[in-house]
């Protein structure tokens, strides 16, 4: 792309935004280079991760280069002894053309002006009048752009072009062709990032139509981001079709709890009520996307097996007195502690501290929950924290699916107390039977048969209702925010940990509930934790150094941003 | 503090009397009996509602009785106490509108938190909200006053179209493509 030699090649290049000198990562192009500059190209088909096609013509910009003599090769000046501009004759594309040294871009001229007023009223020729019934509406580039570079008017006055409406192209996209400006935005991403092309246009001119390949569908598990970089309404999700306007969501970030992967997402609700999750940029874990499976997971906080009384025995009762037993079950008799890869580091750091309370040892396993990898953005581990189980001290080996020596500890009557975290154990070769030899405390989201057969069962929090962290695969550490409140009655945030860590060491050992105040413990106890804090970790993640577990075989394949270490994996 | 005797001066003969004071309330009375009345037999009579009122927000029909609400939220969304909630809902594809696609499921409009401002109506797209001319409402609870969708089409009524944007669209979509 670059045509300067290896010996002088830079990092980075001047060039002139509208006479502002700018300096710029050498390579980018002018899209990219004027947005460092703080000010904004207009574009639709061009889209940082995917290829460039040049098709949308917004983003027009006049361009020139320093020139240099023919003859002699040495730079032309003016009479200022400036280097003189060649300015291209015509308008260029901003997507296509990448920055050089010295080049001049003017993104307000009056031609640039017209040009955009031109390429919108062209788009709008065909657009149809569907804002008030259009999901889009509210992040419509299109509505932006109309506003922000149109003519402010109409002149059209035909009849608009009649294509598919309201057409199923995929279990989970709707599309809406007269809607569609022809970017290939889609097409590109089925083709280049999902690996599944099966979108294509048909038909030429302002007939062209966005359709799926005959006998094609677009369910491919990465089909919503399609309707995420879709710049108008025309494709949409079918999940969230006419559920909410946009405008309402409040936007939370979080994290993927599919996998170990840890997709960043950005969860809209309204009134605490979830409505969508979308992918949250992060160029080093999921760029702009992610999986389908991952944006149906809000239906968990209404699931109709969803836990939210505290109960002794199956009599209701009060968070303090459900807690209270659980603890005086822990300081009398061998505990041991079932907890789960879902659990946030704080949650599985309180549960090593309560664990240290009680008498003796304390084992601790976690449920794996093992399936393939895609390659892209679902991990061979289901388990989005497995990972923080692991620095935090909770284990010390990789989880399996069955717990067997907890069998053979409940069977032999060496466990006496059992401590479940959001898994059904039932699930992982304990029997009823060995569940109602122990004193079974649950603590979980869901009922289930371990909750049944629990002595005392205590309600979880899902992502969704809490603060807290993950680390990824990457050993990347992520926070999450807390997007709604969690069902009445339930404690709210870590109060469910900290207050039976506060029983169990009979009023001695008492952390605040915040993640905030568990960071400031971690990071005094757990050397990969040393000066961090939960504010300091940045939104796109922390890497912590990964040494102390390289001898570990993950189970994690390949996958987008991430490489296993082969030789561990192969020993 | 110095004070001042005001003097009081006697009555005359004629104000001893009463009688022009009588006499003057009587001429006033007399004229009004035989002027047209200034107020209304309220209830029984109503006012007339000038042009541009905004009194109780409806929502209306168009003369072909299509509901035109669209349930695009941008009334809820600018109501100032946050009076109207609406849930927004789909068109069964059976339907004869279902080329409009969306429709509200409930709409409901909080009488007690309106403030008769009229943005939901400068707001819609689809003029589909009206305030029109009812200014009195009364009800024995909360829960009456808060309208739901079917109160409000009746209060709402029809009223004069003079885009038939959704017919037109159909009208394109029978017709088709010219060339193709």
């Amino acid at each position: 792309m670059s045509t300067m030699s290896d010996d002088n090649k830079q990092d980075t290049v001047t060039i002139y935004v509208d006479d502002q000198p700018v300096e710029v990562p050498a390579g980018i192009n002018l899209v990219e280079a004027v947005a460092v500059a703080g000010k904004e190209v207009p574009h639709y088909c061009y889209h940082p991760k995917l290829s460039v096609v040049g098709n949308c013509r917004m983003c027009l910009v006049e361009m020139g280069t320093p020139g240099r003599d023919r003859a002699t090769g040495e730079p032309m000046l003016d009479e200022e002894g400036n280097p003189k501009i060649m300015w291209v004759p015509k308008p260029v594309i901003g997507c296509a053309t990448n920055v050089s040294p010295g080049m001049h871009v003017k993104t307000e001229s009056s031609l640039v002006k017209d040009c955009r007023e031109g390429v919108m009223e062209f788009l709008l020729v065909n657009h149809p009048l569907d804002c008030p019934i259009c999901d889009q509406a509210g992040e419509c580039r299109l509505q932006e752009f109309a506003t922000d570079y149109g003519r402010g008017y109409s002149r059209f006055v035909e009849q608009k072009n009649v294509k598919p409406k309201r057409t199923r192209i995929g279990p989970r996209v709707t599309l809406d062709d007269e809607r569609c400006i022809l970017c290939s935005r889609c097409i590109r991403f089925c083709e280049e990032v999902a690996d599944d092309p099966v979108l294509g246009f048909i038909d030429r001119g302002s007939y062209t139509t966005l359709t799926t390949f005959p006998g094609k569908e677009l369910d491919n598990n990465y089909s919503l981001n399609t309707v995420d970089i879709c710049p108008v309404g025309a494709l949409t999700s079918t999940d969230f079709r006419f559920k909410m306007r946009v405008w309402f969501l409040k936007e939370t970030p979080s994290i993927d709890t599919e996998s170990s992967v840890g997709c960043n997402t950005v969860v809209g609700s309204r009134e605490g009520t979830i409505y969508r999750i979308t992918p949250r940029r992060n160029d080093a874990v999921n760029d702009t996307w992610m999986p389908d499976s991952g944006r149906t997971l809000y239906r968990q906080v209404d699931a109709d097996d969803r836990m939210t009384q505290y109960s002794i025995e199956g009599r209701p009762c009060a968070a303090e007195e459900a807690l209270t037993l659980a603890s005086t079950y822990l300081r009398n008799g061998r505990s041991a502690i079932v907890a789960s890869g879902r659990l946030s580091v704080e949650e599985q750091y309180l549960l090593t501290r309560i664990a240290s309370h009680a008498p003796g040892e304390t084992p601790a396993w976690l449920v794996a929950r093992h399936a393939e990898g895609d390659g892209k953005l679902l991990s061979a581990d289901r388990n989005p924290n497995v990972r923080g189980a692991l620095v935090t001290g909770l284990i010390d080996r990789i989880p399996e699916a069955q717990l067997s020596q907890l069998s053979a500890a409940l069977e032999s009557g060496k466990v006496e107390n059992l401590i479940v975290v959001g898994e059904d154990i039932t699930q992982a070769g304990i029997s009823i039977d060995q569940i109602k030899k122990a004193n079974v405390v649950y603590i979980g989201a869901v009922h289930c048969d371990t909750a049944q057969y629990a002595k005392v069962e205590i309600p979880l929090l899902t992502v969704f209702e809490k603060a807290g962290s993950f680390i990824n695969q990457q050993f990347r550490v992520q926070k999450f925010a807390q997007a709604v409140p969690g069902p009445k009655g339930v404690l709210f945030g870590l109060s469910n940990f900290t207050q039976l860590l506060a029983a169990v060491s009979d009023g001695k050992d008492r952390i605040e509930p915040s993640p905030a105040a568990v960071w400031t413990e971690m990071a005094a106890a757990i050397d990969e934790f040393k000066e961090l804090s939960f504010s300091a970790i940045p939104s796109t993640g922390q890497l912590i150094p990964a040494d102390r577990f390289a001898d570990l075989p993950f189970v994690e394949g390949k996958s987008l941003h991430f490489e296993p270490r082969t030789a561990v994996a192969d020993a | 503090m110095a004070t001042k005797v005001l003097e009081r001066k006697p009555l005359s003969l004629a104000e001893q009397t009463y009688l022009p004071q009588i006499l003057g309330g009587m001429k006033i009375t007399l004229r009004n009996m035989f002027k047209p009345p200034v107020t209304l037999e309220y209830p029984d009579e109503r006012p007339d509602i000038p042009e541009g009122y905004r009194g109780v927000p409806t929502l209306v029909k168009d003369p072909n009785g299509r509901e035109k609400c669209v349930s695009c939220q941008l009334c809820e969304f600018v109501c100032p106490p946050r009076a109207i909630r609406i849930t927004p809902g789909e068109i069964d594809a059976e339907s004869d509108t279902a080329h409009v696609e969306k429709a509200p499921k409930e709409f409901e409009i909080n009488m007690l938190r309106c403030i008769y401002c009229g943005f939901c109506q400068e707001v819609c797209p689809e003029e589909a909200i009206f305030l029109q001319d009812i200014f009195s409402l009364s009800g024995y609870s909360r829960e009456e006053l808060v309208y739901q969708k079917d109160k409000l089409y009746e209060l709402g009524g029809t009223l004069p179209d003079q885009h038939y944007k959704w017919d037109r669209k159909r009208e394109a979509e029978l017709a088709g493509n010219p060339h193709h």
